[in-house]
């Protein structure tokens, strides 16, 4: 599956489109307990959260792989 | 919401407030209430030189658009306005504006306080402050 980084995501992964090998991971919560293990950096964010389509997603929403996924690290707008 | 009483922009040009000001007029308010957020120069003791704004854009519209639906529910607000910036905006420039209009101005008040709040939780809007000796992402400086 395709993870948009943005902000300080995009610096820790280094790209601001992630590819993430999709057949373990069935839930935002799997997700981003695969991300803290692929770049342990995000510890120091336990703030960011998991955008599915657009939205803010729950830990136990289910993902087929096909959404536009992005990670949202804490916001400054304004 | 109809288009004609929302109004949601994401510029990477400078923001002139009466864009929004002309969108938000309207006969039936008596109340017209504008914040502007601008750029300073100094973040406690430390000189910025610009902030760099990136925004995941459809994302930021859709929240911005719940965000004025609830304003106008909550506040009665007639007309709603919101402008961000993206991109490089140095001191003194206008990083967003919000402009609603009510018929009373208590209620305006209220709406564009409740507009700048929510924003600054839920809008997927990240900037970086680029000071005299180094830059840091604001929120997420470990």
């Amino acid at each position: 599956m395709e993870v948009l980084c943005f902000g300080i995501a995009k610096e820790i992964t280094k790209t601001s489109s992630l590819q993430v090998e999709s057949g373990v991971i069935q839930t935002v919560a799997e997700l981003k307990a695969h991300l803290l293990s692929q770049f342990p950096a995000f510890k120091d964010y336990f703030e960011f959260r998991i955008a599915v389509n657009q939205e803010f997603a729950d830990e136990e929403q289910v993902l087929n792989g096909s959404e536009e996924i992005a990670i949202i690290p804490p916001v400054s707008g304004g | 919401m109809a288009d004609n009483i929302i109004d949601i922009q994401i510029l990477a040009e400078p923001l002139e407030v009466s864009n929004n000001y002309d969108f938000i007029l309207d006969e039936s308010c008596g109340g017209i209430n504008v914040f502007i957020g601008t750029v300073r120069r100094w973040n406690k003791d430390e000189e910025i030189t610009h902030l760099d704004f990136e925004c995941y854009e459809p994302m930021a519209i859709s929240e911005l658009r719940k965000i004025a639906d609830s304003a106008i529910e909550q506040f009665e607000v007639k007309k709603v306005s919101i402008h961000h910036r993206v991109g490089i905006v140095k001191a003194t420039e206008i990083a967003v504006i919000i402009a609603v209009a009510c018929k009373h101005r208590k209620a305006s008040f209220q709406a564009c306080e409740f507009i700048i709040d929510q924003l600054k939780k839920d809008v997927p809007i990240w900037k970086k402050e680029h000071l005299i000796d180094g830059s840091y992402w604001v929120n997420s400086r470990p």
